[in-house]
């Protein structure tokens, strides 16, 4: 049995005129680490309040555990623990009230589940007198995780747990839910940072309420149809201006310490066709190598398929291609 | 290539306590015309302190500042006028239209009439927002509005412009779009302050700067900082500097 399923899932607002999530299916098994990935405005949230029964669907049904998301509200509020994505603890009650709040909440106790969250709690326990309100943010975000696991749930939902979160912080966070998914608990969790995409058993790119594509890290990667490249040289905004205004480039962005691009044609005379346009508009120490395409590449292309098909009533192209 | 280049941000031993605890700590460092820098570390590092006692928001507790050619301690005020301001919490007047921000950012920047109409239009034509000018700001994708604002703190042809976090959660499309935007900003002699946590956005910088409890524990291009801490990548350089951190995310 699937831990969470959506079945043909619609949901919009402001009387229909705004689509949030768009007629959308997938299931997450138990045990599963599932990643939703996209920009703000996906719809990701909107699938979270949904499947912890704090929003009603317009159209189509959902499981959590096999407990209906309309009539079983009451059953799923049990098991299921929410982290969502604005910090919504007591600023005005300590760490330690906090906690134990939430356990009263459901009926427990921080002694009973103490095992649970020990792991997390201790990095805590010094801070256990100082209000919520005045933690940092790596600080918030690991008491917001205690409060969702207080309970021993079997599906966590964390909605965009990372946010404004530094690299080192994320880190950690990512390796305290590898420990989870070790207990067996089934987490559903949103980012819009594409590297954290891979740290995930499966997941679902999402954009305007519609899933792009989902599976594996690794099939999605594998799935990149065009052969990519990496390009770097001393000057690269320069570079990156050139090879805009070249006509072999199917696509080209920048992408860290290198412009990755993919050609119209992939052969080797195209390919020294443009490395001969480059050699003409001087550019230096240049670097031009294939590479392996990562989520981000993925999803950027997804994108442009996407604006190709978007074109809003004044004809001016709508969203985020290249 | 070096040329000699004029110097807008300069900081000598910049400190800031707030009782005993050193947020900033004896910081030092230069910034030039038309570079963009890269400012980062980890949560509580210090970052948005040293930020707010550069535009002047915040008196230092010792040490030196100026801000384009402006004393933090003795003209505050006038270091405003001299730079724009953009974070992705606050940037915008939701509940007003695109126009309505442009107009009265521009008027708050001290811009006479005629300059706020013309650059009214010549954003919203440049920004390709024309139908949308009489939209509520809060109507907009997040994308769209992170470039309107960017837009509207340069608009006043500041010397600096800082960004504390400008490109959270938006798709990487539109943030690899924004960073078109700085460069444009760039070439145009716009000195580019930046913070993020998309540690690929590093690499975009012409030099960075990261901060570990306080103090500045790296500055150089994002280069020669790879290749001082031999690795291939800026998040390693940063793993390797934030581990040292002592005081932690409290």
């Amino acid at each position: 049995m699937s831990a969470i399923t959506l079945d043909h899932i619609t949901k919009t607002y402001n009387k229909g005129t705004t689509m949030a999530v768009d007629d959308i299916s997938f299931a997450v098994e138990k045990g599963e680490l599932f990643g939703l990935i996209g920009p703000d405005g996906a719809g990701k949230t909107s699938i979270f309040r949904m499947l912890t029964t704090l929003l009603l669907p317009d159209k189509g049904t959902g499981t959590v555990v096999g407990n209906d998301i309309v009539k079983d509200y009451r059953k799923i509020r049990g098991i299921v623990g929410y982290m969502p994505g604005r910090f919504s603890l007591y600023q005005d009650l300590t760490v330690e009230e906090n906690l134990n709040f939430f356990a009263t909440v459901f009926g427990t106790t921080i002694k009973e589940n103490y095992d649970q969250i020990k792991d997390i709690y201790g990095m805590l326990e010094p801070f256990k007198d100082r209000r919520a309100g005045k933690l940092s943010g790596g600080m918030k975000q690991k008491l917001a995780l205690c409060c969702a696991l207080i309970h021993k749930p079997e599906v966590l939902f964390l909605d965009e747990p990372t946010t404004g979160v530094d690299v080192v912080s994320r880190k950690e966070f990512w390796e305290m839910l590898k420990r989870l998914k070790a207990q067996g608990i089934t987490i559903l969790v949103s980012t819009s940072y594409m590297d954290e995409a891979t740290l995930c058993d499966r997941i679902a790119l999402i954009l305007g309420g519609k899933i792009l594509s989902l599976d594996t890290p690794a099939n999605i990667v594998k799935e990149y149809p065009e052969k990519l490249y990496a390009v770097k040289s001393s000057k690269m905004h320069k570079l990156l201006n050139d090879l805009r205004t070249n006509e072999d480039i199917l696509t080209c962005y920048a992408a860290g310490e290198y412009i990755h691009l993919s050609l119209k044609k992939e052969d080797k005379e195209t390919e020294n066709h443009l490395l001969k346009y480059l050699q003409d508009k001087q550019e230096t120490d240049l670097v031009f190598k294939e590479t392996t395409p990562t989520v981000e590449d993925c999803f950027i292309r997804l994108l442009g398929k996407q604006e190709e098909k978007e074109v809003t009533k004044d004809g001016r192209k709508e969203g985020n291609g290249n | 290539m070096e040329e000699k280049k004029e110097t807008v941000i300069s900081t000598k031993e910049l400190t800031k306590k707030f009782d005993d605890f050193v947020a900033v700590d004896k910081i030092t460092f230069e910034v030039h015309k038309g570079e963009i820098f890269g400012f980062l570390g980890a949560n509580g590092a210090g970052k948005t302190t040293a930020m707010r006692m550069l535009c002047g928001l915040s008196r230092p507790t010792s040490g030196e500042a100026m801000v384009a050619g402006i004393d933090v301690y003795h003209k505050p005020e006038e270091i405003k006028r001299n730079i724009g301001y953009m974070s992705q919490k606050f940037s915008l007047y939701e509940d007003l239209t695109v126009m309505e921000n442009i107009k009265f950012y521009a008027g708050v920047y001290g811009l006479s009439d005629k300059d706020i109409k013309e650059k009214t239009e010549e954003l919203v034509n440049k920004l390709g927002l024309q139908n949308q000018a009489k939209v509520l700001v809060k109507l907009l994708p997040l994308g769209w509005r992170q470039k309107l604002a960017f837009s509207v703190a340069i608009v006043h042809q500041p010397k600096i412009v800082f960004l504390d976090e400008p490109t959270g959660g938006v798709d990487p499309s539109t943030r690899k779009q924004f960073w078109d935007m700085i460069y444009d900003a760039s070439e145009r002699g716009i000195t580019i302050f930046v913070t993020t946590h998309y540690l690929d956005e590093a690499e975009y910088c012409d030099r960075i700067c990261i901060m570990v409890d306080g103090k500045i524990k790296a500055l150089d291009t994002p280069f020669q900082l790879k290749q001082n801490y031999k690795v291939d990548n800026i998040t390693e350089v940063f793993y390797q500097l934030a581990r040292t951190a002592k005081r932690g995310d409290d």
